[in-house]
């Protein structure tokens, strides 16, 4: 009775990485109520500077008032639906923009098109790139939700570009070049190919080779490059953050169309920590995906409350100046509490200068090299360690025993508390040894299955998930 | 000499470059016309008066007393709970107390005859989201919906762009008031058949865009009846469902569905939005609300592609969980509407002109055709430039909403003070007396 889009499980949510969200809310950690429940470690979000905004917002009471001068705009606002967005707003961004690239580069308000989130600035770019059927590059490991974020309602294939941690997962020419051929043999024309950058869930930014390998890559096999750059802001450490923009900018990769080729997402939700406020936008010099996706904006515009409140803040150079310092060397001072306290424990990270998480290698704690037992290994430290970290199986990752930590949703207490369960729980698995351990953890797994609802356990070791919601 | 061989220039998908989002119809070129030339009582005073957008803005001084007495809606209050929650909230099930006030909403407007369940209420991005999701879930590409003409002329982008839906209109005509009979239906249905179309389901709007009308019980009993007989979904568009001129006189489909005992109801879905009825289209606020669990399951999915800011859910929560706002809202804001709709039937009236008789909207469905030269469509064109470029009044030409009777026109009263009506009234009054003349 339904469209097949609706019956099938494109939209993704089967996956580990949504399921142990579910787990957490039906028991969430709570310092004072809860001690015991499970720490979120699974959700990029970025918490550490809500006091910087809401002391902004406090002192500026007139903004939230939607006043401007003493008079009241709110029927302006209340009428302005233009797709192209507010003015002010627009002018705003590109600035915030050009300073989170080190003024490097400059943008034109005309190229910005505003959306609902970057979920939203991602969709509306693969429909007016990409025919159904055809397909777009992404390097793994890569965010989850791009499973449904890029394929589900626009009928698009993903192709793969393996990247291996023996490298540090960086993007090889070779690697482009084989994804390309085995789209072909999978008779599937490639747009274009999408990075995230600084990368999600690696926490690292891209070399300037890599920016350069892959416009020489695009240029050569005339496609797009799409950089969803919503981690731009979240750079706390050496080396700098390098845009497509400024890689394209160098005179060596001069082509014709070269501006016509390259396409950025940006949204608040991760820099400014704002994802309710759903503010993403797609930047672009190409001037007719400008315009199709301005008219596409119209099925997720920017409440135009929210666009006034910000255009506001973000004028305030002095608070954002001020924001973004800040911002960053608490995330650093995050990031080196979580790496230090894994290294403890004899759990190593990928070096990281970015983000709100770091790419975590147990690698050494899987009883095989195998996906299978990565998922039982995310499951014990799901419901015996009680945190929600994200299997990088479910990130597409070509090497299994690599786990996303996030960290920047979370207090220095919280954060204490799973580094101690951690260490406890690596001390435990390495007293266990041999055939002890394995009986130990085939105690915890049967305990496991006991625990689990039965629909649970279905889901998880079926492959075709049916469409029945967990709850 | 080698023929150098131009590289193609990197392409872009055939949605994007396709003109089925639209906007190249008068509908929308009229709104360009009065942008380059927009009215102002006192410095543009002979510029084109904007009568193309249906927009409400007869009662803002209601949302602006509210807000003024209510703080809190606006901010967060003191202490850092709630704004950090609030920003942090994403969750596309969306902020329960709002699909409670909403829901709460929408049973105040249907005067308590029909129950809206919150947890069956999908949050989107504006009502356009909504329909372009719904037929994202209800059809396949290359599948049709059946909508009745004339209709609201963004459908053609709402529905089928992205989609790559089809629209099979139903066609209505003035010789029963432009209702829906089973006869039409059935004529669209084998229309489509015979294209070799899918028809997926049938989508109404009540009241009326453009008609300006409610579509009584009888022929909604009809519709569902059709649908059930197809076996196809029916999806109620009923946006201007707070802008009737009188409580009883809007059924919505909730209600045959409350008589019927709910049977059968899995196949319908009701689109509605705060847009027209509380005149707040720049917040974004549409929902989807229906009665198949797997459609609300996967429009609640779906929707993450257009959530509605936490902030905006913040403020309209506390506006409309406010019993005693929401009452003396319906009630003032449908008073003033019939007040505006009396005086524009009235100086049509006076200037020869009749209009369909209507009981809701923010338009008016206007008769000129005993103005054109020939019953045809570029008649009515050549009359919509004349009446833009001469009379300087943007009307929606009934052609851009498909009518299939040429000489009809959308005319809005609602998005203008009282006194630029009177302005409008003038010209249309001057223009017709030099018709008369000539």
């Amino acid at each position: 009775m339904l469209s097949s889009r609706a019956s099938c499980n494109s939209h993704g949510q089967d996956s580990p990485y949504f399921l142990g969200w579910q787990v957490y809310e039906k028991n969430p950690f709570d310092q004072a109520v809860n001690p015991t429940g499970i720490i979120q470690m699974g959700l990029a979000e970025n918490q550490l500077s809500f006091d910087l905004v809401e002391s902004w917002l406090r002192k500026n009471p007139d903004v939230m008032g939607l006043n401007k001068d003493g008079e009241s705009v709110f029927r302006e606002l209340a009428l302005f639906q233009d797709y192209h967005g507010l003015p002010a707003l627009k002018n705003e961004l590109v600035e915030y923009m050009a300073k989170t690239r080190g003024n490097k580069v400059k943008f034109d308000p005309k190229n910005l098109v505003l959306a609902a989130g970057a979920t939203s600035a991602n969709e509306t770019l693969i429909f007016c790139l990409v025919d159904p059927g055809q397909a777009i590059l992404l390097p793994t490991p890569y965010y989850p939700g791009f499973d449904r974020d890029l394929k589900w309602r626009t009928g698009v294939e993903i192709v793969p570009v393996d990247c291996w941690s023996s490298n540090g997962f960086r993007i090889t020419m070779s690697a482009l070049a084989d994804a390309y051929r085995r789209a072909q043999k999978l008779n599937l024309k490639v747009k274009g190919v999408l990075i995230t950058n600084p990368s999600n869930p690696l926490g690292t930014t891209m070399t300037r080779d890599e920016l350069n390998h892959l416009i020489t890559f695009a240029i050569a096999k005339n496609i797009h490059i799409i950089s969803d750059e919503v981690f731009s802001g979240t750079v706390f450490d050496s080396p700098g953050f390098i845009s497509i923009i400024e890689a394209a900018m160098d005179p060596n990769l001069e082509s014709p169309d070269l501006w016509n080729r390259i396409h950025i997402v940006y949204s608040l939700s991760k820099d400014l920590g704002l994802p309710g406020f759903r503010v993403g936008m797609i930047y672009s010099n190409n001037e007719t995906v400008v315009s199709a996706a301005t008219k596409m904006s119209s099925f997720g515009l920017v409440s135009s409350q929210t666009q006034y409140v910000l255009s506001n803040m973000l004028a305030n150079k002095k608070f954002i100046g001020k924001y973004m310092k800040e911002n960053q060397k608490r995330l650093k001072r995050k990031k080196e509490m979580l790496v230090s306290g894994l290294r403890k424990s004899g759990i190593e990270c990928l070096k990281s200068n970015a983000g709100l998480f770091c790419w975590v290698d147990i690698r050494r704690l899987l009883c095989s090299d195998t996906f299978e037992a990565e998922t039982k290994l995310w499951k014990t430290i799901l419901w015996d360690v009680g945190l929600n970290i994200s299997p990088g199986g479910s990130f597409h990752c070509s090497e299994p025993g690599w786990f996303r930590v996030c960290f920047a949703n979370m207090s220095h207490a919280t954060l204490q508390v799973a580094l101690r369960r951690i260490k406890d729980f690596v001390q435990r698995w390495s007293y266990g040894g041999g055939i002890g351990n394995k009986i130990s953890y085939q105690q915890n797994m049967s305990n496991l299955n006991r625990k689990l609802p039965s629909n649970w356990v279905r889901k998880l070791y079926s492959s075709e998930g049916d469409e029945q919601d967990i709850g | 000499m080698a023929i150098e061989i131009e590289k193609p220039s990197v392409g872009l998908s055939k949605v994007a470059v396709s003109e089925t989002h639209g906007e190249d119809s008068p509908y929308f070129a009229g709104w360009k016309a009065y942008d380059e030339n927009p009215y102002n009582e006192s410095s543009n005073p002979s510029g084109v008066i904007q009568m193309g957008l249906a927009e409400n803005q007869v009662s803002f001084d209601l949302l602006e007393k509210y807000l003024e007495e209510h703080s809190e809606a606006s901010s967060w209050g003191e202490g850092a709970p709630g704004f950090r929650e609030n920003a942090l909230f994403q969750d596309y099930h969306g902020l329960k107390s709002f699909r409670q006030a909403m829901a709460n909403f929408m049973e105040q407007i249907r005067g308590g005859r029909a129950k809206f369940d919150p947890d069956r209420i999908v949050l989107t991005a504006g009502a356009t989201a909504a329909n372009e999701l719904l037929t994202f879930i209800l059809a396949d590409p290359g599948d049709a919906l059946l909508v009745p003409t004339p209709y609201y002329p963004g459908f053609d982008r709402d529905l089928r762009w992205r989609t790559g839906v089809k629209i099979v209109p139903i066609h209505c005509d003035s010789s029963n008031n432009f209702q829906v009979t089973p006869e039409a239906m059935e004529a669209a249905y084998r229309c489509a058949e015979s294209m070799n179309l899918k028809v997926r389901g049938i989508l109404i709007t009540n009241p009326s865009n453009p008609l300006g009308a409610t579509i009584q019980r009888s022929v909604l009993e009809q519709i569902l009846d059709f649908a059930t007989n197809k076996n196809i979904h029916l999806v109620s568009d009923e946006i201007y469902s707070g802008s009737t001129f009188s409580s009883s006189e809007f059924i919505s489909i909730a209600e045959v569905l409350e008589t019927r005992g709910y049977k059968d109801s899995e196949r319908v879905h009701i689109v509605y939005s705060l847009s027209k009825d509380l005149g707040l289209p720049g917040f974004r606020v549409g929902t989807i609300y229906s009665y198949n669990d797997k459609v609300v399951t996967t429009a609640r999915r779906m929707s993450s592609f257009t959530l509605i800011s936490s902030q905006t859910q913040h403020l309209l929560a506390c506006m409309l969980s406010n019993k005693e706002f929401s009452e003396n809202y319906i009630k003032t804001n449908r008073e003033r509407l019939t007040w505006r709709y009396d005086m524009i039937i009235n100086g049509l009236k006076n200037a020869g002109i009749e209009c369909l008789k209507g009981n809701a909207g923010l338009f008016c469905w206007m008769n000129l055709s005993p103005l054109l030269e020939e019953p045809t469509r570029e008649s009515e064109l050549a009359l919509w430039k004349v009446i833009l470029n001469e009379v300087r009044l943007n009307i929606s030409p009934g052609s851009s909403c498909h009518c299939s009777e040429p000489g009809w026109f959308r005319v809005c009263f609602a998005n203008m003070s009282e006194q630029t009506l009177e302005v409008a009234l003038g010209r249309i009054h001057k223009f017709m007396e030099q018709r008369r003349r000539n």
